[in-house]
């Protein structure tokens, strides 16, 4: 759970309308929730009642309750979870990396025509959506795609030398090529509205951009790196494109074993199981992140 | 002195955006070469032969694309008029009325932000199969308005508290009705902000793969799955004039809302 996301809460309160209409043929607050029911029935119906029956469907076995798709799914599937969790992790770390790198260019960087090229660079995959990013990649990783033909064309290698990079390494290229943009753009904004003071009297005392960068700028900026980082793993969690274009063989995620549980086997029962061990991933990380903020706050 | 530094410090600048501007732009020339090559082998760098006839094969009447885009299109339509339909109520109710549980329902808006949806989808999938709804438009249509509706209802919020309530109140002092009001005085206001998750409503749906794939499939073919199964089937150019014909759009509105995605406006989200 990521309630420390993008807020409607930080709209404005809804309590500081006084009221000025007093021949309102229906009080407020019904014609308030007549507005917002159609709107709260359709994700409930649609979002929570599916995630609900996913948790119970993963404990449904020949008609009574049991640990047997757990059991079947750590069996068949343990080496797809840890591969998940290796790829979402290194992802992680290179999103979070890449974005720190040119939102502190971008806000750091000495040369405006510089900073300009890299603002109008680096957003482009933002919205280059995931089944093309998987096209694209698949045809350019490949053993014989683009980009190894450019590497023999230059000479730094043969032919015979290149090799696919159509497995765990292409998916996590995949999503830092298609994330970073994001989270670069959420981290770019919080720093363009830190206090420039303090990073301008670091400078004159001498200090270097790139310890300015670590030592000032990021640990204001870190919740929203932490929030457009969590938010990046929800969404890895949930992609079944690019796994399924970028690396068919196993080991693979959990996101395409539970595609293949269900298409080859009809078998909602494991595919629940991984289902809930993705929920259980998710949710680690987003309590991780609560418990640090609460420390911190205290 | 000073014009040589300059220079000097150009080279690592060159290499870093280069090198960028490779990694970006060189899976998406990859992407256009496919496109147009005719004939495309190992070990040749670029296409043998260019040509546009697998253009005409994918748009011809018979061919599948039209269909999946024709698919697609009203799709997206159909999802954008529920979304959109539905949030514009309800955002009015979230800025502007006292709610009950205000803070409860704002929770349960952002839990699909919160929560891997593809065990949503799978579990959909089983419960449209009882309804008949597996392998229909409005099927889909119901799992991408599930989706865009989350967003609609967060931005048609944020425009409906974005407004100067005088103007509302002023229309009311001199006699309009609540509905009147909204009608002539809040929705004209609020309407960029409307209009802009409309059309990001829109690209959601045109470009949702997994909801389709367990729900619509084999069915309603859209061009996701129609780029999918061209893909799975190793034909790269159909693949990608699919895959170019979904970039067009994204890319359009991209350049449309950079101003919106300026730092200081983004720089209140997650804080």
């Amino acid at each position: 759970m990521v309630p420390a996301v993008r807020r409607p809460s930080d709209l404005t309160p809804a309590d500081d309308l006084s009221v000025p209409y007093s021949g309102d043929p229906m009080p407020q607050t019904l014609l308030g929730l007549l507005l917002v029911t159609p709107a709260l029935a359709i994700v409930i119906l649609l979002f929570i009642v599916p995630l609900a029956s996913s948790i119970t469907g993963a404990f449904e076995v020949d008609g009574g309750h049991g640990l047997g798709n757990f059991a079947k799914a750590f069996e068949l599937y343990a080496n797809d979870m840890a591969f998940t969790v290796v790829i979402v992790l290194s992802s992680t770390a290179l999103i979070g990396l890449c974005s720190i790198a040119i939102s502190g260019y971008l806000t750091l960087g000495s040369n405006p025509r510089a900073v300009a090229i890299l603002r109008w660079l680096y957003r482009w995959p933002l919205f280059v959506p995931f089944i093309v990013v998987g096209q694209v990649l698949r045809t350019f990783l490949a053993k014989n795609g683009l980009m190894n033909s450019l590497i023999v064309e230059t000479g730094l290698l043969t032919a015979s030398q290149t090799t696919s990079f159509l497995d765990w390494r292409g998916i996590v290229i995949a999503f830092t090529w298609k994330q970073t943009p994001f989270v670069t753009l959420l981290l770019a904004g919080a720093m363009a509205s830190l206090d420039r003071s303090m990073i301008e009297s670091a400078r004159n005392l001498g200090a270097s951009r790139l310890r300015i960068l670590f030592e000032i700028i990021l640990p204001q900026v870190l919740p929203t790196l932490m929030v457009g980082l969590i938010l990046g793993i929800v969404t890895m969690m949930s992609v079944l494109s690019v796994p399924m274009m970028v690396n068919a063989q196993t080991p693979t995620m959990i996101t395409a074993s539970m595609a293949f549980r269900i298409n080859a086997y009809g078998d909602y029962g494991v595919a629940n199981a991984l289902g809930v061990v993705s929920l259980v991933m998710t949710s680690a990380v987003a309590w991780l992140y609560l418990r640090q903020t609460m420390r911190d706050h205290r | 002195m000073s014009g040589l530094g300059l220079d000097l410090r150009w080279i690592p600048r060159a290499l870093g955006l280069g090198l960028l501007a490779f990694i970006i732009f060189g899976p998406l020339t990859n992407l256009v070469l496919w496109a147009v090559a005719e004939r495309w082998y190992f070990p040749h760098a670029l296409p043998l032969k260019y040509g546009f006839s697998y253009w005409v094969a994918v748009f011809a009447p018979r061919g599948n694309a039209t269909g999946s885009l024709v698919n697609s299109v009203v799709i997206a339509c159909l999802t954008v008029v529920i979304s959109i339909g539905l949030a514009v109520p309800a955002g009015y109710a979230l800025a502007r009325l006292r709610l009950p549980a205000r803070g409860l329902i704002l929770l349960t808006l952002l839990i699909p932000q919160a929560f891997p949806n593809l065990p949503v989808y799978v579990n959909i999938a089983r419960i449209f199969y009882q309804f008949g709804l597996n392998g229909t438009v409005l099927g889909v249509v119901l799992v991408h308005a599930s989706h865009g509706l989350v967003y609609a209802v967060w931005i048609a919020t944020a425009a409906f508290s974005a407004l100067d309530k005088e103007l509302e109140e002023a229309a009311r002092s001199i006699g309009a009705s609540g509905l009147r009001t909204f009608v002539d005085v809040t929705l004209p206001l609020a309407a960029p902000g409307l209009l802009a998750s409309a059309v990001f409503v829109f690209l959601e749906s045109l470009d949702e793969f997994t909801g389709t794939y367990f729900v619509g499939a084999p069915d309603v073919t859209t061009l996701p799955l129609l780029l999918y199964t061209a893909g799975a089937g190793g034909n790269y150019q159909i693949a990608s004039i699919t895959a170019l014909i979904l970039l067009v759009p994204s890319i359009a509105f991209m350049l449309v809302i950079e101003r919106f995605l300026r730092a200081d406006v983004l720089s209140k989200v997650g804080r």
